[in-house]
């Protein structure tokens, strides 16, 4: 796994923490196991709007965004950033995320374009295959 | 034959199951303890008696044999009605304080109708805006014979000033209401994350309330060092004893430094731990806690009241701990953990609930938890005697070893040059980081367990129910708060906000004006941007 990130371009990850949720535990370590797994990793630190979490996603030119929200609101801030990106044109740029949510509102989720979304309990290297197998390198951008 | 001898010629071993024995926090553990492992310990002035110096064995004489814990169930979601609703629920049930959980716009310092709380009224705690939804949360609760405990700290000033202001409106003076505020700001840079501006106002703010609580309100304790997030963070048990006594260092500092005899508010001062689920571990933690506490007040700070010397503290079975796979075998961690925290000797303790790893708990769930607790004190048989693992050679082991490996944290706090100063270089936050990568890491590859989730793993659950919160607590509450701002009189608002804002400035006590303000319908989201403007704002390092 790591052979094959060294030899392509690294993907770049942004893990970031949407809304007034300032449980950091798991983004600190998710946003350190997917370095450690060779990705290039952006990470926001706390409390960001939509609108900063997808502006920070464009200047950084990432490939994906991870988002963890462990504040009930997740049906409220995944759609918002889903929006930002596509304000800006960047609706190519995945997004996944992890935190406590409910079993229908991650179908919801996913209806509404959101990845994946990962629970409690999830390994560091499900969440690292995960990215692998299915995040693309976005195309077109310099 | 002594106990190395013994291990050299008789122990097997090489037929030890594992390589390494560890705590759930990774701190290595023999294979057994015998009065060998006493290193000079003296028991008369390490271990004591109940109710006295050092306090090892409880703070009070009769501990449990005189009065139970506190059993105080954290609750709150939803409008102020389904909490109130709640508690009335609870106290009906056997519960004997209430513990309020409010929402993050509450915890940020943001009123219902803010862009920043879109998404989050209500749904992880209760949405108070105003001194009207503070009304509502409490209808009908005697706040003279109720003592509530409210976790809440950048906004606790607000949210204490609301609470009084409610007991002085319903005819109730202050030296009658008791309860806890959370109120420990240190904790939320190095852990829980939720703040407004940066380290140093917030400390005064806190020395205000410990100041004015003193004064006019001493049954209330102002604030409630917290060591439960720091652990929840991810940190050992070590770290979250050490940095939990730095931070309580670094407040009576703080109100010694504004002219306070220390003696006149640390009998005031509460601690809140949490509870993991390695027993041994946790019990020698709270053993080891209050002998280091009362060493630091007489020792550091010449407190010559017992009453400063005294650790009494709250705690918390671990959320961080529970699973959502197999949910029901939460009860069973959540019962070993509360059952260190009364080995422990603890004066108040809620259980989390089964289901606290999907969603807030639900009413049954809510019920088994507080149960735990009565079986725990009613049919175990554990309150009948004090301190019951007091003397085994490995609680007091255990319990020495806690208190050096602390100090030494202790100690790199005090070379750094306070617990401000290691905040400001990021020094506990990363030592927790690390922490919690380390465990995570152990967690990946199977060398520690957790039942239903790294081992013993079953493919396809039956899901549980779990307690939704409608959108429409959001549109309501946006509207409540909208309506006080219409409705109230706007120039005495506004003159009473004025008054916040020079108290901020000039450093003046800002309990008084605070009180004043919210009794005059200025709201928490209009005093927090007071305290943006004059204080400025902290941001969130991000170190990783």
């Amino acid at each position: 796994m790591e052979e094959t990130v060294s030899e392509e371009k690294a993907l770049r990850i942004l893990v970031g923490k949407a809304g007034l949720d300032g449980h950091d535990r798991g983004a600190k370590i998710i946003a350190r196991a997917l370095r450690d797994a060779g990705f290039e990793v952006i990470y926001t630190g706390l409390h960001q709007t939509p609108d900063m979490i997808a502006e920070a996603a464009v200047q950084e030119d990432v490939d994906a965004i991870g988002l963890s929200i462990l504040s009930g609101a997740h049906m409220t801030l995944f759609p918002a950033v889903m929006k930002a990106l596509k304000a800006r044109g960047a609706e190519d740029v995945s997004v996944f995320g992890g935190g406590i949510v409910p079993p229908d509102d991650i179908i919801a989720l996913k209806q509404a374009g959101v990845k994946e979304i990962f629970t409690p309990g999830v390994s560091t290297q499900a969440i690292v295959e995960w990215i692998h197998n299915n995040v693309q390198p976005r195309e077109g951008v310099v | 034959m002594n106990k190395q001898e013994w291990l050299a010629q008789q122990y097997p071993k090489a037929e030890e199951r594992t390589t390494r024995f560890s705590t759930l926090s990774d701190m290595e553990i023999e294979a057994i303890y015998t009065p060998d492992d006493q290193n000079g310990r003296d028991h008369a002035q390490d271990i004591g008696l109940p109710g006295e110096y050092p306090y090892t064995r409880g703070v009070y004489p009769n501990m449990y044999r005189g009065r139970l814990w506190t059993m105080r169930q954290f609750a709150g979601f939803g409008s102020p009605e389904d909490t109130n609703q709640r508690f009335k629920f609870l106290l009906a049930e056997g519960q004997t304080g209430l513990s309020t959980a409010f929402d993050m716009p509450v915890l940020m310092g943001y009123d219902a109708d803010s862009d920043r709380s879109l998404g989050e009224v209500g749904r992880e705690g209760v949405s108070v805006s105003s001194l009207e939804d503070m009304e509502r949360l409490f209808a009908d609760i005697p706040l003279d014979k109720v003592t509530t405990s409210m976790t809440v700290n950048c906004t606790a000033s607000i949210i204490l000033a609301m609470y009084f202001a409610m007991a002085e409106k319903r005819g109730i003076p202050l030296e009658k209401v008791g309860g806890t505020i959370q109120n420990d700001m240190l904790k939320e840079y190095i852990a829980q994350k939720e703040w407004i501006c940066p380290p140093d106002p917030a400390v005064r703010i806190v020395a205000d309330m410990i100041e004015f609580c003193a004064k006019k309100a001493p049954r209330w304790q102002a604030v409630s060092i917290s060591g439960y997030h720091i652990r929840e963070a991810g940190s050992t048990a070590v770290q979250e004893l050490a940095f939990t006594l730095a931070d309580g260092i670094g407040y009576v500092q703080a109100a010694v430094d504004r002219g306070l005899d220390v003696d006149e508010f640390a009998p005031r001062l509460s601690f809140f731990f949490n509870l993991h689920s390695d027993f041994l571990e946790e019990v020698a933690k709270l053993r080891a806690a209050r002998r280091m506490w009362a060493k630091i007040m007489r020792e550091r700070f010449g407190a010559k009241n017992p009453k400063s010397l005294l650790l009494r503290t709250h705690a918390q079975t671990s959320g961080a701990s529970l699973t959502a796979q197999q949910p029901f075998n939460n009860v069973v961690r959540v019962a070993i953990q509360a059952l260190a925290g009364v080995m422990g000797g603890v004066q108040s303790l809620h259980t989390n609930s089964m289901d606290e790893t999907l969603a807030l708990p639900t009413e049954q769930a809510v019920m088994v938890a507080l149960r735990t607790q009565q079986v725990i004190a009613e049919e175990s048989g554990v309150t009948n005697t004090i301190d019951p693992l007091g003397g085994s050679w490995a609680i007091e082991a255990l319990t020495d070893k806690m208190e050096t490996e602390a100090f030494v944290y202790i100690h790199r706090i005090d070379e750094i040059g306070g617990i401000l100063r290691a905040i400001d270089i990021g020094y506990p936050q990363k030592e927790i980081a690390d922490a919690a990568y380390r465990y995570q890491q152990q967690l990946d590859s199977r060398e520690k367990v957790i039942v239903g989730v790294n081992k013993y793993a079953i493919p396809e659950e039956r899901p549980m129910d779990i307690l939704k919160i409608g959108h429409d607590v959001e549109e309501r509450q946006v509207e409540r708060v909208r309506k006080v701002k219409r409705e109230r009189d706007s120039a005495v608002a506004r003159e009473r906000l004025g008054r916040v804002h020079a108290a901020a400035r000039n450093g003046d006590n800002l309990m008084p004006h605070l009180i004043e303000a919210v009794k005059n319908h200025v709201t928490l989201g209009e005093i927090s941007d007071v305290y943006r403007e004059v204080f400025g704002v902290y941001r969130d390092p991000a170190w990783l």
